[in-house]
């Protein structure tokens, strides 16, 4: 959707909350339980520079009992009011976030986010990593949600293969790009391409 | 009656059990704990799976709700007609038909495809609980993937009776990491568990959710020398004939006579009318 300079922090949101929160979650769902399928997932329009896909997610995922943290190129005024309008969701370091949304280059390291404790490794953080779709694929995935295995585009490729190796505990992706998001949860094993 | 939010729960909540699903979705048979909420009917009853679908449903959805593979008894009637009237979905008998499937003790007979979602009510989603009831424990079990206890007790099972007794809640491992419990079905139904469709459980007294994403890895526990067997009564369905599906018993008089039907109504009403007719079944067109 069109971005218009008239856009305030109060604009933007689920123009029907129940019914885009359930679609996005069922976008987001399909993406977590079949790693590297993109689905599409639309409803809010973010502040510029922020995907659609990113920001549906936030609204359908974030509220006040979810900590965010914006690396810094997304950490502007305009999105944290938007957040704050929107969802309720507090601001913080990379510590002590439920949720994490930037780039790849300024996310990294992983190693900052939690990652879930051996007995309760749920308690980790989901990071929304905005990147660019389309390009050629360079690993290979297979894992739960795949029937043999899916080749992908990635970021990067052995910041993954090291957090699967934490498995059951780690991290879990999502990738956006315009209206589309894809996932890859800490289960699924990475082999590189070529 | 049309001032409920859509499919019963408030949005904060539905957020809440969004997140657990993720969570669960990534950690394959993990017990994720969320806080489940009073629902209108009594704990036992679906609760856990009425707060999943809920969460789950879009206005889009076809459900289908089974209790032990039929449509038509209370548990699932109540439930379908529950998220009739508080979400507005479609329902549907036909399990071909449904996009979301709620069921208690059961997978149905009809192979699920991908853009179908299985939702499992759970009474007690710990495997471990009858051997350890204390739930700290059997948290540090599950991290150290101890899991010894419970090959004891099936093997317990085999120097009593002479095989593994554990005929439903039949526990498995996913992706050689956690063991689980399937829920109450009977164990015939196991190697369904590998299947296309996206399985969610929920477990309302007890607070979890888990998940298997579709084709995860899921095996039966058994030993090299008992393999795992899944059973099911040795009889033609005496309805529809079929010979590949879980099967009820039910007495007839008080003289020993007995017939074998299908548990799932759905496959067997498919099958009849497909003109199949079993021992006791009547010829088309007569009173199911």
């Amino acid at each position: 959707m069109q971005k218009t300079i008239e856009q305030s922090s109060f604009s933007g949101g689920f123009s029907e909350p129940a019914f885009d929160a359930a679609y996005g979650f069922r976008a987001a769902m399909r993406a977590m339980a079949r790693p590297g399928e993109r689905q599409e997932i639309g409803g809010a329009v973010p502040p510029a520079g922020v995907s659609d896909a990113a920001g549906s997610l936030l609204l359908t995922l974030c509220d006040p009992e979810t900590a965010i943290y914006l690396t810094s190129e997304f950490d502007t005024p305009a999105l944290r009011e938007w957040i704050a309008f929107h969802t309720g969701a507090p601001v913080v370091a990379p510590e002590r976030a439920d949720f994490a949304l930037g780039g790849w280059e300024a996310i990294a390291p992983l190693e900052r986010f939690r990652m879930g404790t051996a007995e309760y490794p749920d308690r980790s953080c989901t990071l929304i990593v905005e990147m660019p779709f389309g390009e050629a694929p360079n690993a290979t995935l297979r894992g739960p949600g795949i029937k043999d295995s899916r080749d992908v585009f990635l970021p990067a490729v052995a910041p993954f293969q090291k957090n699967a190796l934490s498995y059951p505990q780690g991290l879990d992706f999502f990738f956006t790009s315009g209206s589309e998001l894809m996932a890859l949860p800490r289960s699924t094993s990475i082999t590189a391409k070529g | 009656m049309s001032d409920y939010n859509f499919a019963y729960l408030d949005e904060q909540t539905k957020r809440m059990i969004r997140r657990a699903i993720l969570k669960g979705l990534a950690i394959p048979g993990y017990q994720v704990p969320f806080a489940s909420r009073e629902m209108p009917m009594p704990y036992g009853w679906g609760t856990g799976g009425v707060q999943v679908s809920a969460a789950t449903l879009t206005p889009d959805d076809t459900l289908k709700v089974i209790d032990q593979g039929a449509d038509d008894t209370t548990n699932a009637v109540s439930i379908r007609k529950f998220f009739e009237r508080t979400a507005g979905v479609e329902t549907t008998e036909v399990t071909a038909k449904a996009s979301v499937i709620q069921t208690r003790h059961r997978i149905p007979e009809a192979a699920l495809n991908e853009d179908q979602i299985l939702v499992y009510q759970v009474p007690i989603p710990e495997p471990l609980r009858f051997l350890e009831p204390r739930e700290t424990e059997t948290r540090k079990m599950h991290a150290l993937e101890e899991y010894g206890l419970m090959h004891v007790k099936l093997y317990e099972d085999i120097s009593q009776h002479g095989d593994i007794a554990t005929s439903y809640a039949y526990p498995v491992k996913v992706e050689d990491r956690y063991v689980m419990d399937p829920s109450p079905i009977p164990k015939f139904d196991n190697p369904k568990l590998e299947m296309a469709a996206i399985q969610l459980f929920g477990a309302g007294r007890e607070q979890r959710i888990y998940a298997l994403p579709p084709y995860t890895k899921v095996v039966s526990l058994d030993f090299e020398d008992f393999p795992f067997v899944a059973s099911k009564a040795d009889h033609p369905c005496d309805l529809c004939a079929a010979e590949d599906s879980y099967l009820d018993e039910v007495i007839l008089d008080d003289a020993g006579n007995r017939m074998f039907v299908c548990s799932d109504t759905d496959y067997c009403r498919s099958r009849r009318a497909e003109g199949h007719v079993g021992r006791l079944g009547e010829q088309e067109g007569a009173a199911a």
